[in-house]
């Protein structure tokens, strides 16, 4: 066997959908939907109101059930566990809504999502290690709030509320990170910020970004996937897709 | 911190009542015995009000049932209190209770086995409570039942076990219950003596319930229970069992809540099933509501403030109880949010 002659094996996909539908009460929200991530890929995945986009992650993280398709992330079968087993595999999510725990400080909200066992005795007997708080601090410092570590997340802004999820979901150490809409009520700053945050996590893990702001997907840089009613329409580089006549048809031309 | 050092106080001038019962009469500190079996049945009430505490206002479970799990705590301690009576019964058997040989049972049915030992049946005083919250409460969080739904349930729970202990045919007692009781533990009942230590024992159980909720609720447990409640689906979606951990907390509210019917039933002499009653669990509810759900002292003041004013109130006029009682409710819920406690500490920033 000549080893240069075969083709290099592909790269098991870290994340594969195949086929895809999901449908409520007759309306298709997904509609045969297939798509692959890598290991250590960032996507961002752009489409018009109504395209499926929170519907996959949905999906993905075991929310909702697929009326037909295949839904893998390594050798799992998600469609078959629920969301607390899939989020244990390595799949943290963050909601387009940022929703934490308003009742408990910023610091609680990031030890409360630090990987640790999750159990009720294990969390009795919980004791925060000095590595652990080193993790949250530098997480802390990553997302810009650490002056607001020990205020009740109910109280941050809107932008800091997006950066506690964010960091909530680095503290969860997962594979796999769904990002729904991470810059919405963000200034221009927070922004760019949250685009360099986002690609320097990729790499050691795979990041999905839904995202409607095109300046935002194009800092990504990444490869970007546009659905239109559940259904994948296009997938390229960011300029490939703003010239797919059918993605300016129903997306951006409007 | 001045907040546990009037805690301490109470619990301190709580512990000195039965001394004071002992003075003699005409001493000024001396306190009746009504005080002293009236604070011990609070003392129960405020265990109880605890275990509502723990489930509803911090993991966010309104249990509309708890008085279930009281009233079958006391149902177990009762059927110990029954056993004891022995051949000193009306009818004179030498083992079945008056009500059985009333009956007509020729023998002890097999759920009363095991009964005549005291430490059976405080551990059953535990244990049925804590399965029945098993059950019920996997059920139900399994299901992702919630809310208003989860209300509904345990209500319902606590009215269909009203309706069965009322039977006749069930062997406790159908509507008189259990009463009449001698003694417990070699001590005889109904005196100044078995009183103190009835009270002491229920002391001891408030001390230890609040030591055991305060190690959860600081705990990060505690903080798990506390994200369950403002938003369930963002903690399954952080990877925890939602259901393992509300079910791990309502077991052990419901554990507490048995024990405190076990020490209640002594200290006033009957069980009946007029405990079960749905009324019981929601009047339970309120004193943690009108004291401060979400912290553990609230629950202990509303149980001890909305029985002050039952006791004064059914004596002066009651007829006005109810109306009290729903007034302070809504009074409660329109201007104290926080309850009574939120009138002594400062609101979360």
């Amino acid at each position: 066997m000549n080893a240069a002659a075969s083709p290099a094996p592909a790269p098991q996909p870290l994340l594969y959908l195949d086929g895809v539908s999901v449908v409520f009460d007759g309306f298709k929200a997904l509609n045969s939907l297939s798509l692959i991530v890598d290991p250590g890929e960032l996507r961002a995945i752009i489409g018009p109101n109504g395209a499926g986009k929170t519907t996959m992650m949905d999906v993905i993280t075991g929310k909702t059930r697929p009326t037909e398709g295949v839904v893998r992330f390594r050798d799992h079968d998600l469609t078959r566990l629920d969301e607390a087993t899939i989020a244990n595999l390595g799949i943290g999510r963050k909601f387009q809504k940022p929703t934490m725990f308003d009742a408990l400080t910023v610091f609680e909200n990031l030890e409360l999502a630090l990987k640790a066992p999750r159990g009720p005795v294990a969390c009795l007997r919980w004791v925060l290690g000095g590595g652990d708080r080193a993790r949250i601090a530098q997480t802390l410092e990553e997302v810009g709030l650490t002056a607001r570590a020990h205020d009740r997340a109910g109280v941050l802004s809107h932008g800091q509320q997006q950066w506690l999820e964010i960091g909530m979901l680095l503290m969860q150490d997962p594979e796999l990170l769904l990002v729904d809409e991470p810059v919405a009520g963000m200034t221009d700053q927070e922004t760019e910020h949250t685009a360099a945050l986002l690609v320097r996590i990729a790499g050691q893990r795979s990041v999905v970004v839904v995202e409607h702001d095109l300046e935002f997907v194009r800092a990504l840089g990444s490869k970007v996937t546009v659905l239109c009613e559940g259904a994948l329409l296009s997938e390229g580089s960011i300029d490939h897709v703003q010239n797919d006549p059918r993605v300016i048809e129903v997306y951006l031309g409007r | 911190m001045t907040l546990r050092l009037v805690l301490a106080g109470a619990i301190l001038l709580l512990a000195l009542l039965p001394v004071l019962n002992r003075m003699p009469a005409e001493s000024a500190l001396h306190v009746s015995d009504f005080v002293v079996s009236v604070s011990g049945k609070w003392i129960t009430y405020a265990v109880l009000a605890l275990a509502i505490d723990l489930a509803w206002g911090y993991a966010g479970i309104l249990s509309l049932g708890h008085g279930a799990f009281f009233a079958l705590g006391g149902y177990a301690i009762g059927m110990h209190l029954m056993r004891l009576i022995g051949p000193r019964g009306v009818y004179g058997h030498p083992v079945l209770p008056d009500f059985m040989v009333f009956l007509g049972y020729q023998k002890l049915p097999w759920y009363w086995l095991g009964f005549d030992h005291f430490p059976f049946a405080i551990l059953m005083a535990m244990a049925v409570p804590g399965l029945l919250a098993l059950v019920v409460g996997y059920l139900a969080f399994r299901s992702r039942i919630t809310g208003v739904y989860l209300s509904i349930i345990t209500q319902a729970l606590t009215y269909a076990l009203m309706l069965a202990f009322f039977r006749n045919d069930m062997g406790f007692g159908g509507n008189n219950g259990f009463t009449d009781f001698k003694e417990l533990l070699g001590m005889p009942l109904n005196t100044p003596n078995a009183r103190s230590v009835l009270f002491y024992a229920s002391l001891v159980l408030l001390v230890l319930s609040l030591w055991l909720c305060s190690v959860i609720t600081r705990s990060k447990l505690g903080r798990v229970l506390v994200a369950i409640r403002d938003a369930e689906s963002r903690v399954r979606f952080l990877g925890y069992d939602v259901t393992q951990h509300k079910l791990f907390v309502f077991v052990l509210s419901a554990v507490l809540a048995g024990l405190a019917g076990a020490l209640y039933v002594p200290q006033v002499g009957i069980i009946n099933p007029g405990e079960f009653s749905p009324g019981n669990s929601i009047e339970a509810v309120i004193w943690v509501a009108v004291g401060g759900r979400g912290t553990l002292v609230g629950a202990l003041l509303g149980a001890f403030s909305v029985n002050a004013l039952k006791t004064w109130l059914t004596t002066v006029a009651p007829d006005l109880w109810l109306f009290a009682l729903g007034g302070l409710f809504v009074a409660v819920t329109l201007f104290l949010p926080r309850g009574l406690i939120g009138l002594f500490t400062k609101a979360p920033k």
